[in-house]
This record gives C-alpha cells, sequence and structure tokens, in this order.
C-alpha cells in the first residue's frame, strides 16, 4: 500500500497528515509503536475531509476505505471540522451517507458536503440521506456551520437539526435544496436565534422568514443571500416580499449583506424591486432587462456591488446614471454584453466618483459619440476614478 | 556581411529544450522542415547551414577555435532560459576575442525601450502599449535577405564535404515516431512561410476588412491566415509582415488595432513585453500581476482534458484538432482554456499551459504565458463572472456541428439537435447513432451549469483575497516601526510530524 499525503488546509495553513496506517518508508527508523501512537494523536483528527469517488469513472482521488474504517472506528469523537467531497456518481453520495450514519459519539461542530461534478447528493433516496443526515445533527448538538447545498434535505430532517443545534447554529447554506419548504426553514430561524450567515433559494424566501430573523431574541444576521434560479421560462411565477418585511430586517441588522443571485429569463423579472429593497449586492448570471435595471436604481438604495453578464443592445445610459444617484453605496460594477455610450458612462463614473473601487466593463460595449470616443475615455474614467484606469478586453492573438 | 571572408550559418539543437519542454513530434517535425528549407535556401548562395548539437556555452569555444571565429551574431531573445543563455555566450566570446552583434527582430519593437519609454513599467493594458508604441514611431523596416551579390566576397568553408556531425537531425534522431505525427497541414520553412504571406496578401480586400472576433473558430478550415507558427519559429520575419500590410493599407479605408492584422502583431509585441518586463510571468507564485488563486490539484482532470474525452464534444473536437493538427482558432483556445479553468475544471492555468506548449505548432513562451493568464482572469482580465459556455459558444458559429463530426466521427450520426449535448440525447438515438453515452463516449466530467456557478464564488473570494492583501499592504507600508513585534513562535509538534516535503516547481 503507497502512502498517500493529504493536503488539509486550516485557516491558511496547510497541514499534510499521514494518512497510511503504514509506517511510511522515510520513517523506517522511527519505531513503529511511536509511529502508531503518534498517527492517533487526537489533535491530528479534529479536521477531515472526506473525498468519495468510484475509481472506475472519476477523476478524483478517494479516501481509502481502511482508513475510513479507522477513523470512524478510533476518531469519531475528535472530529469536529468535517466535509465530504463526492464525484458525480449516485454511489459516491450514497457512501457519504454511510459514513455519516456512523458518526455518533461526536461532536462535529462544521460540517460540508460537497458535490464536485454534478449534485450527486440529489440522486439518493430522500430517506437514506435524511437519516444519515440526522444522525449528525443528533449526536453532534453543537454544529455551528452546515453545508449542505444540492442535497435532498427536507423539513423534517431542519426540525431534528434545530431540536439539537438551536444555541450553535450560526451557518446554513442551503441553496438548491427543493425538497425544503418556505415553513421548513421558517422553523430554522424562529428557533436558531444565533444565526448569522443564510443562504437559500427565493421560493422559500417568505415575510414570516425575514421577520424571524429580525425578532428581537435573533442576533444580528451578517450575511443573507438568495439564489433565485429558473430552468424554463414563464414556469415560475415569483412572489413578491413586503417591504415591510425587508424594512423589520434592515432595522433589526442595520450592517447585513443582502446578496442576490438572478440566473432569470429576461421576462422573469417583473416580481422584482418593484418597492424598495435593501439589497447590497446583485449579480445577473444571465440577461437583465433594461427595466430591471431601472427599477434597481430607484429601488436600492443599500446597493454595493452590481455585476450584469448581459442586457441588449439599448444603451443604458439613463439606468446607470440613475444607479449613480441613488445607489449612493454602490462600490463595484461589472458590465458584461451590454451597450452603454461613452458619454453616459463617463457621466456615471463621475457621479461615482473615487467610491468606485471596482469598475469593469468590457471595451466592446463602449459606444463612441459625439462627446466622447474610446481613445479618451480611458483618461476621463481614470481622472474621475483618481487611479489608473482601462476597460476589459479580450486578446485576438 | 562587411569584411566577411568566411560566414558560418549555424543552427544550435539545445539539449536544453526537449529537457525542460514539452514538444510534440508535429512541432519537431516542423522544425527539421524549417531547418532543411533554410539550409535550401543557403545553398542557393553557395553557403551552407551547419546544425550544431549541445549546449551553446559547451560547442562554442569549439566552434571558435576550430572556424577561427571573430565575430558571432545572432538575435535578441527575451525568455528567461535564453537571456541567461545568451549572457553566457556573450561572456565566453570575450574570452576567445570573438566580437558579438545582437540585434531586435523577433519583436516590432525593442522590448527593453517599450518598458522604458513606460516609466520602466510593463504597459499592462493593450491601449497602454498603443500609447507608448506612438511615441516610439513606426517599426524598422527588414533588413534584406542576402544575396549572391551581397555574399559574394564571402565563402562557407566546408559546404560541399556535408559532415555528417553538422546534418539537419531527422525525426528519429529527435526521439521521434514520423509515424506518430498528424496530417502535415502547415510545412515549416522560409519558403512556405513567403508563399503563404503572399497568398493571403493577394486578398487585399479580406486584409482590409479583417477583423479577427469576427473570425470564427470552429470552420473545417482555419479561417485565419496560421501564419503563427512561421512567426513564432521566425521563418517570417514579423517586420516583414508588417510593413507587407502596411504597404496593402496605404490609401486605402482598413480596419484598425485591436482587431485588425496589425492589431495581431501589436498583441504579441504585447504579451512579449509583459514576458520581458515580468518576473515569474510563466507561474502564479511570485508573478506579481497574477491573482492567486486556489486551483484544484486533478492531474485526472488535466489527462481528460488534453486527451479531448470531456464528454463535451465542442471541447473534445479542439483538443483533439489541436493534437493532431498543432493548431486552433483562438476563440477555440478561449473557450478550451476557460473550461479547465475558471469555467468548469478549476484546474490551474499553469497545466493547460503545458498542454499547448507541448501541442501548439505555435508555441511562444510569452504569447502562452500572457494569454493563459488572460483567460484565466488571472490577470490583465476581470471579468470572471463572464465563461464560455461549452455548449453555447461553438453553436453560434456552427449549428449544425459539423466540425465536432469532423474531429469526433464517432458522433458523426447525432442530429444537429443533440450533437453539443449528445448525453441529452434519448437512449434509442443514442442505439441509431451507433455511440452510447457513457461507453463509446464519455459522460460529461462536470455538469458546466452546477459548477460554474460555484466556480465564479470561488474566483470572488481569490479576487477579494487580494484586495485584501493589497490593502494590508498598503497599511503596512503606512504604518511606521512601531507597534508590537510578534516573534516567530516554535514549530508545533503537529508541524513537525507533519513537515511537508518542498514541493516540486512546475
Amino acid at each position: 500500500m503507497g502512502w498517500m499525503f493529504r493536503h488539509q488546509k486550516s485557516a491558511g495553513v496547510r497541514q499534510e497528515l499521514p494518512h497510511s496506517l503504514e509506517r511510511p518508508a522515510v520513517l523506517e527508523n522511527f519505531p513503529k509503536a511511536l509511529w502508531n501512537e503518534v498517527f492517533h494523536i487526537p489533535d491530528l483528527w479534529r479536521k477531515f475531509e472526506f473525498e468519495l469517488t468510484q475509481p472506475a469513472t472519476s477523476y478524483l482521488k478517494s479516501t481509502h476505505p481502511d482508513l475510513i474504517q479507522q477513523i470512524i472506528k478510533r476518531h469519531a469523537n475528535h472530529l469536529q471540522y468535517v466535509s465530504f467531497k463526492v464525484d458525480s456518481s449516485t454511489e459516491s453520495a450514497e457512501a457519504a451517507c454511510d459514513i455519516l450514519s456512523q458518526l455518533v459519539n461526536c461532536s462535529i461542530k462544521t460540517l460540508g458536503l460537497i458535490s464536485t461534478a454534478k449534485p450527486s447528493f440529489m440522486n439518493v433516496c430522500k430517506t437514506h440521506f435524511a437519516s444519515a443526515l440526522t444522525v449528525v445533527f443528533i449526536n453532534s448538538k453543537s454544529l455551528s456551520s452546515i453545508k449542505i447545498d444540492d442535497t435532498p434535505v427536507d423539513d423534517p430532517s431542519l426540525k431534528v437539526l434545530v431540536a439539537n443545534n438551536s444555541d450553535t447554529l450560526k451557518l446554513l447554506k442551503m441553496s438548491s435544496c427543493p425538497h425544503v419548504s418556505p415553513a421548513g426553514i421558517l422553523c430554522v430561524a424562529d428557533q436558531c436565534h444565533g444565526l448569522r450567515e443564510l443562504a437559500l433559494n427565493y421560493y422559500i424566501l417568505s415575510d414570516e422568514l425575514l421577520l424571524a430573523l429580525s425578532s428581537e431574541k435573533h442576533v444580528n444576521l451578517e450575511h443573507l443571500r438568495i439564489d433565485v434560479v429558473s430552468e424554463n421560462p414563464g414556469q415560475v411565477e415569483f412572489h413578491t416580499i413586503k417591504k415591510q418585511s425587508w424594512d423589520a430586517l434592515v432595522k433589526h441588522s442595520p450592517k447585513v449583506n443582502i446578496v442576490m443571485y438572478f440566473f432569470l429569463y429576461e421576462e422573469e423579472f417583473d416580481a422584482f424591486f418593484r418597492e424598495e429593497t435593501p439589497v447590497t449586492h446583485l449579480y445577473f448570471g444571465r440577461a437583465v432587462s433594461k427595466a430591471m435595471l431601472g427599477r434597481i436604481g430607484m429601488n436600492c438604495p443599500r446597493l454595493i456591488e452590481l455585476v450584469v453578464c448581459a442586457n441588449g443592445l439599448q444603451p443604458l445610459d439613463d439606468e446607470l446614471i440613475c444607479i449613480a444617484e441613488r445607489c449612493k453605496n454602490l462600490t463595484a460594477m461589472g458590465l458584461g454584453e451590454c451597450e452603454v455610450t461613452c458619454r453616459g458612462f463617463i457621466e456615471f463614473v463621475k457621479m461615482c466618483g473615487g467610491r468606485l473601487t471596482q469598475l469593469s466593463i468590457m471595451e466592446e460595449v463602449l459606444i463612441p459619440d459625439n462627446d466622447y470616443n474610446l481613445d479618451q475615455i480611458h483618461s476621463e474614467v481614470s481622472k474621475h476614478l483618481g487611479r489608473m484606469w482601462f476597460p476589459d478586453m479580450m486578446p485576438t492573438w | 556581411m562587411k569584411d566577411c571572408s568566411e560566414l558560418y550559418p549555424i543552427f544550435i539543437l539545445d539539449p536544453w529544450f526537449p529537457k525542460n519542454m514539452q514538444v510534440s513530434v508535429n512541432r519537431w517535425r516542423f522544425l527539421v522542415e524549417s531547418l532543411k528549407d533554410l539550409d535550401e535556401s543557403l545553398k542557393k548562395l553557395n553557403s551552407r547551414l551547419f546544425v550544431v548539437r549541445g549546449h551553446p556555452a559547451e560547442v562554442f569555444p569549439g566552434l571558435f577555435k576550430a572556424w577561427k571565429v571573430t565575430r558571432l551574431t545572432f538575435e535578441v531573445d527575451t525568455e528567461p532560459y535564453s537571456k541567461q543563455r545568451d549572457a553566457e555566450v556573450v561572456r565566453l566570446a570575450a574570452a576567445h576575442g570573438v566580437q558579438v552583434i545582437q540585434k531586435v527582430s523577433h519583436t516590432l519593437y525593442d522590448t527593453d525601450r517599450v518598458i522604458a519609454e513606460n516609466n520602466g513599467k510593463v504597459p499592462l493594458t493593450y491601449r497602454q502599449l498603443q500609447a507608448v508604441l506612438a511615441g516610439l514611431g513606426p517599426p524598422k523596416q527588414p533588413v534584406l535577405a542576402p544575396t549572391l551579390e551581397t555574399l559574394k566576397d564571402c565563402c562557407t568553408p566546408g559546404r560541399d564535404n556535408r559532415d555528417p556531425k553538422y546534418e539537419i537531425p531527422t525525426l528519429e534522431e529527435l526521439g521521434q515516431d514520423p509515424k506518430e505525427a498528424g496530417p502535415c497541414l502547415y510545412p515549416g520553412g522560409e519558403s512556405e512561410a513567403l508563399s503563404r504571406l503572399a497568398f493571403h496578401m493577394k486578398r487585399m480586400t479580406w486584409v482590409c476588412n479583417f477583423k479577427k472576433p469576427d473570425t470564427e473558430p470552429n470552420t473545417l478550415s482555419p479561417s485565419t491566415t496560421v501564419l503563427s507558427p512561421y512567426v513564432k519559429f521566425g521563418c517570417l520575419s514579423v517586420r516583414t509582415f508588417w510593413w507587407k500590410l502596411a504597404e496593402i493599407y496605404r490609401g486605402k479605408k482598413h480596419s484598425s488595432p485591436p482587431v485588425s492584422l496589425h492589431g495581431q502583431l501589436l498583441w504579441r509585441e504585447f504579451f512579449y513585453t509583459a514576458g520581458a518586463g515580468i518576473p515569474n510571468f510563466n507561474r502564479m507564485e511570485g508573478n506579481p500581476i497574477c491573482v492567486q488563486v486556489d486551483w484544484d490539484d486533478n492531474p485526472e482532470y488535466v489527462k481528460a482534458w488534453k486527451e479531448g474525452r470531456t464528454g463535451y464534444p465542442f471541447i473534445d473536437a479542439i483538443m483533439t484538432q489541436l493534437r493532431t493538427e498543432g493548431w486552433i482558432h483562438h476563440l477555440a483556445r478561449h473557450a478550451v482554456a476557460c473550461f479547465l479553468t475558471r469555467g468548469d475544471l478549476w484546474v490551474s492555468w499553469e497545466e493547460g499551459q503545458k498542454v499547448f506548449e507541448e501541442l501548439l505548432l505555435d508555441a511562444d513562451w510569452s504569447l502562452n504565458a500572457g494569454n493563459w493568464q488572460w483567460l484565466s482572469a488571472s490577470a490583465f482580465f476581470h471579468q470572471f463572472f463572464r465563461v464560455y459556455s461549452p455548449v453555447a459558444f461553438g453553436k453560434k458559429t456552427d449549428k449544425s456541428g459539423a466540425y465536432i463530426k469532423k474531429y469526433l466521427p464517432i458522433l458523426r450520426k447525432f442530429p444537429a439537435e443533440y450533437i453539443y449535448e449528445p448525453w441529452k440525447a434519448p437512449r434509442s438515438m443514442q442505439e441509431q447513432a451507433g455511440c452510447i453515452i457513457g461507453r463509446d463516449y464519455p459522460k460529461p466530467i462536470v455538469e458546466h451549469e452546477a459548477l460554474s456557478k460555484r466556480n465564479i464564488m470561488r474566483m470572488k473570494a481569490a479576487y477579494a483575497q487580494r484586495s485584501h492583501s493589497k490593502a494590508a499592504q498598503v497599511e503596512k507600508e503606512s504604518t511606521k516601526k512601531g507597534g508590537k513585534r510578534k516573534l516567530p513562535a516554535g514549530p508545533s509538534v503537529v508541524e513537525l510530524l507533519t513537515k511537508k516535503p518542498k514541493a516540486k516547481s512546475s
């Protein structure tokens, strides 16, 4: 059996743990008994990332099954920071669940389930997944950070999580978990008053949830990330969140970052930003309509960062100027496939001034006009930003 | 040629290159063809090419003595190994009383001069470079090739006896199997280069209207000049190319840089200047302009990508064309580079750089390093949120997937609806097409939609880290000597036990 060195990152420091059960060749003269003693020092087993792959089809390394057994037998109660990395096969996700089911007598603080190629956990039988997850939820009792994006976690599992870890839970990331309902996540917000970071999909966001997160007993929320995703245009109608609910959240947590990632088709934006919304970071992964950008200018006064991958062929001058005028906290902007006249762009930059620490626009987006051409753009914009700036371009060699 | 009585044109086959770089059989073949062609051209001038095998520092002393050399000339080379090698040769020559003349001719301008004109800094954007060059005037004219007339007082001793130790190497001598080489679409040599140049320059309207981004990546035969391998090897002088274009442009309306043909030569100039002035330009670590990213260590992913087994036909077809023919369009390079790095596989651009270095006929140290950093959004370019789709991008210019079918014949029978995403085809259709996905052609290695979203987060984190450390650096520089100085703690027991051997550099 060869020996494998596994890299682990802990607060930016790389540690290598010897992960062979046999003493490595270079330590031939190291007494075997001492080696075994050292190998099993609890401190070396606080943090572990299980890598589970199917060798016939996968491209990733796999944690050796014997090592997995050793860990479960001797180190389950030492584990505090655990993650599972699985490849695209269902078998790997099922193997992860099997390990989870055996982690009794442990005091895990952080848990992460990572799909490296596709959402493999979604193919695991729901009950199998839920029962595996609840083993950890019940036994650990001091979970503070959980990352379970792209998994079949459901409402009952979340109830178990809450029943056992409500005092310690600080971070919960569960984007793209289709079996969770608004009631399921509401239960978490109601009971876990220490929750500071939450990531979920828009369809389970509700007024009640925002109010629960703003209750007196609840700590200040630091980070709320909302994914708004649609696979097929016109299939989903998006509900609206009341302004009072947003207001309550911001009143309770004035510094909260509200991050929204939109992956919608142009026709689907109607429900959004019709009233003042305290979003701070906006990201549009597909095209976004001109009307939507106009509403953002009018209704998103807390906006800090805006990224637009694509818009269309009409210049966005007016929308950008409105944003510059009313989004006084805007410090970062990225514009992909859209159109802006040079004059409009310079006006925008002039109004924002040096607060724009990140500004990225493709050169081909800028339309020369009577006032400015592309050569002048860089000097004008640099002047207003107070630093050297150039638009982005793609090399063509 | 002034006062020259004996002339020895030499090419040194330096073993450093095959030892430190990957070189495909296709590129070895191109080199051998170029050397043969050069030898033929020199024969017409009553001379010949001497191919000398060995390290320059080892072979020169012997040659200086045997041939009673008094003068040595070679062109300026800006790559790090070359600079070091050439400095050593200059020292050796001085020790042997040999005068050395070095000229800039591989680039349009003297890269050191360009950097000096830019206040000692490397221009980090194309526009910046243009601004600096505007101040320097047009590039120098190419020097005319020697003729029988200019060489009349000069002779090449030993040109007839053809000492075998100076003969052009065969592919076998270079350890290559000619049967492994792909189709010879781009024969090496100056003659071929000049005839290709003449052919393209005849298409004057095409030249004048040329806009690189409008050329297509997946046509069945190249949509651009494919003069890059010839420029890389020096079979075509970049100044000759420049001035030929200038001649055609004169008096006519024509496209401009960065998209014109002149613009392409300036892109090359841009990357050469960056490569000359930025330390560790072909690496992430120690490279001041490169974002430090936590790329994954995944050799199997690299292999699958290199061998055209990702399960994404557009990507695999491009990598197949690259491996067999040695050239792919720049947009094809963009698509596969983005896929390997920030788009899908999250592998370091240095791995991609190595593969391109091996397989491209026009593999060029500066251009390769520069473009890989650009495409992985590690330097020069920051729109990491815009990712090339391995499914949609190729469809724009080749709906029927003819390019894919050419390079991946196993997929020939898939209809246009599924050719870019064959895993979506119903089983019956796969059976009809004689290609079961997962058996005859791989399933997709990753799910692009899911992964690209996650990778954007990872890139964001890398960028945030960069601004954070930049801010910290500024803070550090602005705070004075006051403040506690932390004494370095001794290594902990855990650290002592888990000391990692120093990682080997690529």
